[in-house]
């Protein structure tokens, strides 16, 4: 018996269903409430400033935008590595990446002083700004991972995946080297000035993305009663670890260079032992429950066998990631820019040389999970319209399934 | 690409011109009222009423001041003919309280008839600002030392405003 | 009253441009001068010229904030325009400030203003996704906020805290000096007296450091070797802040 992977519709009809897409609607109209508040008054409602010039939005655009080329990787790892026991899961991920990048970037547009003219930012290009490049490599991602799902889902096509996919994948490398470098090119700041940035944007969005991808995975096939069994899940899992190890690894390589020089030993101190709400942060939020409990729920051999805690995991990765985000942006903000080395600023008359002060309005909030919302918004709403679920991810279905294209 | 610039630039000024080609049709058909725009305080010479026909002004205004607005930005070329600066500093009066969202505010008064918005007002002044800049010349009256400004103010706007305004082909 | 007539005059002549000026000359010996080098109207600025200013931390004395408050009237933001009202400290725009300094090992103290740098090679320019931010042919640093989308990554970019967001609705702006909500915005090096009067020209926070007495900036063009400013680099040197960096500024300090 070869059982072949067959594809269809969620039927979509279930009261949770509605109720899911109303209350994700509900958030989304919040947030656009939120934003019409924050675009009419002007941003002084907002806790963002002179000082602290991109704020909780940014925090979760970037994560969004991070999260979006790590949730592709599901499909590269089929196409690109020849894994074939991921190739169910291909269009999933490849529906995710584009929801999570557009989820990302509507805050990051609600968010500019102008967003009505954004028109400008589409006709006006500067190309020496990573920005700029940013637009064109997240209107190319878009359209090359719609390309990359038509060729997975069109029948005649899918001789053409895996070529489409080694270019998608090439191309997220890409986007999220850029959205690293976006503060990595940063010179003057002195926590961000860093060429580690951009490979560690590149690890954070396997992780971040990955984990999105496993819960959005298990409580679609629960919700839908689907079969899904261990097999893949574990697999999800076993490499979700990697990559949450893997980030730990860059953040402490990326802070023991820092220590290495005398120059950066302010900023160290200040993220490490004495900044306060960004040190209590990093210690606890991003390295305790974001890495290591993670890491302790998904190896342990008794507690990385239960879906609730794989779960659990992945929504303290998300969390994790969150505040890690907020750490580097904001804290990187917060610290101040060091122009007289040598000297202290005993008077200044723009918060000269003292950390800058962010107090967060829940306006910015608001915004930043409505971008969460609508893209999985779009996930609900495409998985009913198109066939991006597998009907059975049992264990026999997904082994044989391996097997028979192993073969092939 | 230029060629995508300039469609997008020019993308208001065509809706503009639309509506501005269709406004008999909407008031043969509706009756809206036509706009009552405040008159200029002055010719700009004795040929001409404004800085160029009136018709190709009303028709084409936005080309001129987008125009200047560039060389004015970006070259430093300031011109009085086709600047904004002086366009309201003609048209507006001075210490008006009709603000730019006012329908009876010049630009207003067209705008709202053809519901086209304009957002030059949320950065520039909407109505003539009695100079403070000073001649260097001048130094000594401090832009600080408060009473010294009102007295320069005073004496300087009306003749400047004038002469400026005359400017452009013609002398005094 | 009668040199401010002629001052008037003058500047009348700069504005109405060369050709049209000469039947209104009244003050001749003031009006030669200037006009023999200030730049017509209708020419645009050119990299024959680059603006800069030499600070003399020395000469700038502790307390004093005259060149901060002839910003503010001249270009009017701060107390100068009163519906800036709702943004916080944090939040309301600040052109120029004054920073004072204590070495730490002398205890030596000293006092110097802050802003715009007008770089050679200004990051915000660099990362500005639409071009927005710009550097004129003259070395003036500016933000076109015709194009500017209020994304704030200039903010981000620049050494020196010099950018401020607007962060609600203004009224009341001077028609020189254009500035609204959701833009950004900084020292223009008083681009509309540099457009006016040419090699001229002053910037109001200067003209206001002169008149107070202290002398402790000089305004000039860095390319003319004759200029006040070339000539006192050349003798006595002066320093960039952040110069690690190597971003060439336009302003230049000295004594920090």
């Amino acid at each position: 018996m070869k059982p072949v992977m067959h594809y269809s519709e969620i039927e979509g009809r279930s009261t949770g269903y509605y109720g899911l897409l109303a209350l994700l609607g509900a958030i989304i109209a919040i947030a656009l409430a939120a934003t019409y508040h924050m675009e009419h008054s002007g941003h002084w409602v907002t806790g963002m400033n002179n000082q602290v010039v991109w704020g909780i939005p940014h925090v979760f655009a970037v994560f969004l935008i991070v999260a979006a080329s790590g949730a592709l990787n599901v499909a590269s790892i089929s196409s690109v590595f020849g894994k074939t026991a991921y190739k169910p899961l291909a269009r999933l991920s490849g529906l995710l990446a584009i929801a999570l990048l557009v989820g990302g970037l509507a805050v990051l547009v609600l968010d500019l002083g102008r967003p009505d003219r954004l028109i400008v930012a589409m006709t006006y290009y500067n190309f020496k700004s990573i920005f700029a490049w940013n637009i064109f490599l997240y209107t190319g991602f878009m359209v090359i991972v719609g390309v990359y799902l038509w060729m997975m889902m069109e029948r005649r096509m899918n001789q053409y995946s895996k070529q489409v996919g080694m270019v998608a994948f090439i191309w997220r490398l890409a986007l999220t080297t850029g959205t690293g470098s976006i503060f990595g090119f940063l010179v003057a700041r002195q926590a961000y000035d860093s060429a580690l940035l951009a490979p560690m944007f590149i690890v954070m969005s396997f992780s971040f993305g990955l984990a999105i991808f496993l819960l959005v995975l298990m409580a679609s096939y629960r919700w839908t009663e689907r079969p899904l069994g261990d097999a893949m899940v574990q697999r999800l899992k076993n490499l979700l670890g990697v990559f949450v190890a893997g980030v730990l690894y860059f953040v402490i390589v990326y802070h023991l260079t820092n220590l290495y020089s005398t120059r950066l030993h302010g900023v160290e101190r200040f993220f490490l032992l004495e900044g306060g709400i960004y040190t209590q942060l990093f210690w606890f939020g991003q390295i305790l429950i974001g890495s290591l409990v993670p890491l302790f729920l998904l190896y342990h051999p008794r507690l990385g066998k239960s879906r609730t805690m794989i779960g659990l995991a992945s929504v303290l990765v998300i969390l994790g990631g969150l505040v890690q985000m907020y750490v580097i942006l904001i804290g990187g903000q917060a610290y101040p820019l060091v122009l007289f080395p040598g000297k202290e600023v005993i008077e200044g008359g723009f918060f000269e040389g003292s950390v800058a002060t962010y107090n967060p309005s829940l306006w910015e909030f608001l915004l930043g999970i409505g971008g969460l919302a609508f893209a999985l918004l779009m996930v609900a709403i495409a998985v009913k319209v198109l066939r991006f679920l597998p009907n059975n991810l049992d264990d026999a279905h997904v082994d044989h399934h391996h097997g028979a294209e192993k073969a092939s | 690409m230029t060629r995508l610039y300039r469609f997008a630039r020019n993308l208001p000024a065509g809706i503009l011109m639309l509506v501005t080609l269709a406004l008999p049709l909407v008031v043969q058909g509706g009756g809206v009222p036509m706009p009552d725009v405040p008159k200029a305080k002055r010719h700009y010479s004795a040929d001409s009423e404004c800085v160029a026909p009136v018709d190709e002004m009303r028709k084409n205004h936005m080309e001129y001041i987008l125009h200047q607005r560039d060389e004015t930005m970006h070259r430093g070329i300031r011109t009085p003919q086709f600047a904004l600066e002086e366009c309201i500093n003609c048209h507006v009066p001075e210490n008006t309280e009709v603000r730019a969202g006012n329908p009876e505010h010049f630009c207003s008064s067209c705008h709202t008839y053809a519901a086209v918005k304009v957002d030059c007002f949320q950065c520039h002044a909407d109505r003539p600002v009695k100079q403070t800049n000073f001649h260097p010349l001048t130094s000594g009256r401090m832009p600080h030392h408060g009473s010294d400004i009102s007295n320069n103010q005073e004496s300087l706007s009306e003749e400047t405003l004038l002469v400026l305004t005359n400017q452009g082909g013609k002398e005094e | 009253m009668s040199e401010k007539q002629d001052n008037q005059l003058s500047r009348r002549e700069f504005l109405s441009g060369s050709t049209a000026a000469a039947g209104l000359a009244v003050a001749p010996g003031v009006f030669l001068t200037l006009t023999a080098q200030a730049k017509p109207a209708g020419q645009p600025v050119s990299s024959e010229n680059r603006w800069g200013m030499l600070i003399d931390s020395n000469k700038c004395a502790n307390g004093c904030t005259s060149c901060v408050s002839a910003c503010e009237q001249e270009n009017g933001w701060g107390s100068a325009n009163p519906t800036e009202n709702k943004s916080s400290p944090e939040q309301k725009a600040q052109w120029i400030r004054k920073v004072t300094l204590r070495d730490k090992e002398t205890g030596h103290v000293q006092s110097l203003p802050l802003m715009c740098q007008h770089c050679e090679h200004p990051p915000c320019v660099d990362v500005c996704p639409t071009g927005a931010s710009f550097k004129r042919a003259d070395g003036i640093v500016l933000v076109d906020k015709h194009i500017c989308i209020g994304c704030r990554y200039c903010m981000m970019a620049c050494p020196y805290k010099a950018r401020s967001f607007i962060h609600e609705d203004l009224q009341d702006q001077l028609p020189h000096a254009p500035r609204g909500k959701g833009t950004v915005e900084s020292c223009t090096l008083c681009v509309h007296r540099v457009d006016r009067d040419s090699d001229k020209a002053v910037p109001a926070c200067a003209e206001a450091c002169n008149s107070e007495g202290h002398r402790a900036m000089v305004f000039g063009d860095l390319k003319d070797p004759d200029s006040e400013i070339s000539r006192e680099l050349k003798n006595y040197g002066g320093e960039q802040i952040r110069a690690d960096l190597g971003l060439n500024t336009g302003i230049r300090y000295r004594g920090i």
